[in-house]
């Protein structure tokens, strides 16, 4: 006899009546998928409330439930008649989940989110959340664009977008048929099939420049599937690739702020490959891989060993992985794959020998 | 035997809703149908001190009273109104949100309290259900496993003991005591707000960077929440946008940097060293980060101003590519 066990039975028992009450003639199993149970304990839920009732216990005092086929109805409530009220732990996961998503525009009507907070907040009472418990703000406002795109999608409609991508680091105009909304880790998403790609994408709505509903309906193709959203998006994908990058102190963020892999300070990484060498720097020319060197890589002077940090950072885009490295100038190396390093020390010498040339130059006319 | 136990506590509900008189101990165990096995007074209020218990924990408003000043022993009954949910109606997109809100966890104790939530709202009438034009993945950001006990201390107003990094995933934890005030969702990130007690100021916390278990330590109700405390303003100093402190004038080649020129503000079209292009004016908050994302377009961007950032993009031009620093302090060598 686990009260884990009961914990979690007698609320659904106590709801259960309301719930039968509330729907005449619902299908067994239609109930029992609704209080996320089987079938077979639903039924044994059932008969515990056959023997439950008011004092006396007489046949008129127990609650009297009638099956037909697979039906159920309730015929005596025995007082049972609205659910308990919630507790202070469900009002508050479903509260801020619903701030979460009045702060995250774009998938949901933010103006029908307000509304249901305030119902339910007056029907939980004193069970919600203390005013100032939980504030959530995220600093984005709903976008003219995703009406367009709740629009069109609620029309069944085509759209033409303007979309910014970031790895390309490019905008692009697409049509696409729309799918469906999905917000993943906070995020709003549009699922649709890109006429251009040919295949199914998702499409950050704050990355939607501009959106435009055609005159014509969204014809996804008949192969396209639901992105499986269920890891993440984040997830070792097809075509993504993966890169070694050792990080000092100043780029450690770059480890907690991009999905990387496996990370191991300075210490553990000492012995293996620094293409960037103490005594090699500078003087490689572009795209020249290095001999991997055997043996210990002396300590950098200025800090301790343990300061370096080798993470596995997946991407998609090569030239996303140079700008980023690039910015970092310096205080991030790329280990593998070596024609990205060598491009990022290409693309600075280039970059300053621009800076320099007009400077030569002098300033430039508008 | 759980099924006896569940049968028990349904019937004891039922019985002390049903009256309006606050029924003592010996009156309920001579009622209610399983009480009647405990063979002594002991195993009887055992039994009783449980099941009492075990509603108060499901948020059953057990009351205790006398109903006339001649009775003795305190009794107990349940007051319909505040057992009942309140009345709630949703219209068909209200329901939908508030479906795919309960979708929206992925830690148990929240997607558990949320689904429970849930199936009260249907036991209500709500006709609560996703629409297959939207749906939710759970999983909000990462520091969620820690938002359920943090959000269950705070409510309580216990004090709370757990380990923090400052920094990124290399960065040791450090022990901290906080009283809690509140937890605050900025910008796709937990906070918590409170007073530090090690450092004896009011802090904020990533929860994304606690590390290991959360232990709330000490009386409920130690935590005094300042009426002044103004949440959301203490995360947002902390960990918000800071001030514009410059514009930048930057040349963007043409056809490049989409997101810089997302950010910034186009000023015509501008030609540097015969290289067609546009004029681009950015707000400076954080010169070091402006700078990263500037040098990380290589050739593609040169800054016109102010100098101090010109400089700063150049410095890590020089780093990139493994050459030679010029300092304002003169030349050093770099250094790895």
């Amino acid at each position: 006899m686990s009260g884990q066990g009961v914990a979690q039975r007698l609320p659904r028992l106590l709801s259960l009546v309301p719930y039968l009450r509330a729907h005449p003639g619902v299908p067994v199993a239609e109930a029992a998928a609704d209080f996320g149970v089987d079938e077979r304990q639903l039924r044994k839920d059932l008969e515990l409330l056959w023997m439950c009732g008011l004092p006396g216990y007489g046949p008129g005092d127990l609650v009297d439930l009638s099956f037909a086929g697979d039906t159920v109805d309730v015929v005596f409530d025995a007082g049972l008649t609205r659910p308990l009220r919630l507790t202070t732990s469900e009002a508050t996961a479903l509260l801020v989940a619903l701030r979460m998503l009045h702060q995250t525009p774009g998938v949901v009507d933010s103006d029908a989110v307000g509304r249901a907070i305030g119902k339910i907040e007056a029907a939980v009472g004193a069970a919600g959340p203390a005013g100032g418990l939980v504030a959530v703000e995220n600093g984005v406002g709903e976008r003219e664009t995703t009406g367009v795109v709740r629009g069109a999608l609620a029309r069944g409609r085509a759209l033409r977008i303007l979309y910014f991508t970031a790895g390309r680091d490019a905008v692009s105009r697409r049509d696409v048929d729309p799918m469906r909304l999905v917000l993943v880790e906070g995020r709003g998403y549009l699922e649709a099939w890109c006429r251009r790609a040919e295949g199914v994408r998702l499409f950050r709505l704050d990355r939607v420049e501009q959106a435009e509903e055609l005159d014509e309906p969204a014809r996804p193709h008949p192969d396209a599937e639901p992105t499986d959203v269920s890891g993440g998006l984040f997830r070792p994908a097809e075509g993504q690739r993966a890169a070694v990058l050792e990080l000092d102190p100043d780029a450690h963020w770059v480890a907690e702020y991009y999905p990387v892999d496996d990370w191991t300070t300075g210490a553990a990484a000492a012995g293996t490959t620094d293409p960037v060498g103490t005594d090699a720097a500078g003087d490689t020319p572009p795209g020249t891989p290095e001999p991997p060197r055997a043996g210990p890589t002396p300590a950098p002077p200025s800090s301790s060993p343990d300061a370096r940090l080798r993470v596995l950072l997946r991407y998609s885009d090569p030239d996303w992985l140079v700008r980023l490295v690039l910015g970092l100038g310096g205080a991030a190396r790329i280990v593998e794959p070596e024609e990205l390093a060598g491009l990022v020390r290409a693309r600075a010498r280039a970059a300053l020998d621009l800076a320099d040339g007009t400077l030569a130059d002098g300033t430039a006319t508008g | 035997m759980s099924s006896a136990r569940a049968e028990r506590l349904v019937n004891l509900v039922l019985c002390l809703m049903s009256t309006r008189q606050y029924l003592p101990a010996e009156r309920i165990r001579a009622t209610v149908p399983g009480y009647a096995e405990a063979p002594n007074d002991e195993a009887f209020f055992r039994m009783f001190e449980r099941d009492k218990a075990e509603l108060r924990e499901l948020g059953v408003p057990l009351e205790t009273g006398h109903t006339s000043a001649f009775d003795t022993a305190e009794g107990y009954r349940i007051a319909r109104a505040d057992y009942e949910l309140g009345e709630i109606e949703l219209a068909p997109d209200e329901a939908t949100v508030v479906a795919l809100a309960g979708n929206l966890w992925d830690s148990p104790e929240l997607a558990g309290a949320a689904h429970g939530a849930l199936v009260k709202l249907r036991a209500a009438g709500v006709e609560v259900a996703e629409t297959p034009a939207a749906t939710v993945r759970p999983g909000v950001h990462a520091g969620e496993p820690a938002l359920a006990p943090l959000l269950a201390a705070t409510r309580a107003g216990r004090v709370v003991v757990f380990e923090h990094r400052r920094g990124g995933p290399a960065e040791p934890a450090v022990g901290r005591t906080v009283e809690p005030w509140g937890v605050v969702s900025y910008r796709g990130r937990w906070y918590l707000v409170g007073h530090d007690r090690d450092r004896a100021d009011v802090r904020c916390f990533r929860l994304s960077r606690i590390t290991g278990t959360i232990r709330a330590t000490g009386p409920d109700g130690a935590v005094t929440v300042p009426a002044d405390a103004d949440l959301r303003g203490i995360v947002r100093a902390s960990a918000g946008p800071g001030p514009v402190t410059a514009t930048a004038r930057v040349w963007v080649a043409e056809g490049r940097a989409a997101g810089l020129r997302r950010a910034g503000r186009e000023r015509g079209p501008h030609t540097r060293a015969g290289h067609p292009g546009v004029l681009l004016e950015l707000d400076v908050r954080d010169r070091g980060t402006v700078a990263r994302w500037l040098a990380g377009h290589g050739p593609d961007v040169a800054v016109l101003d102010p100098p101090e950032l010109a400089t700063a993009v150049r410095e890590l031009w020089q780093a990139a590519a493994g050459r030679a620093v010029d300092t304002a302090a003169g030349v050093a060598e770099v250094a790895r």
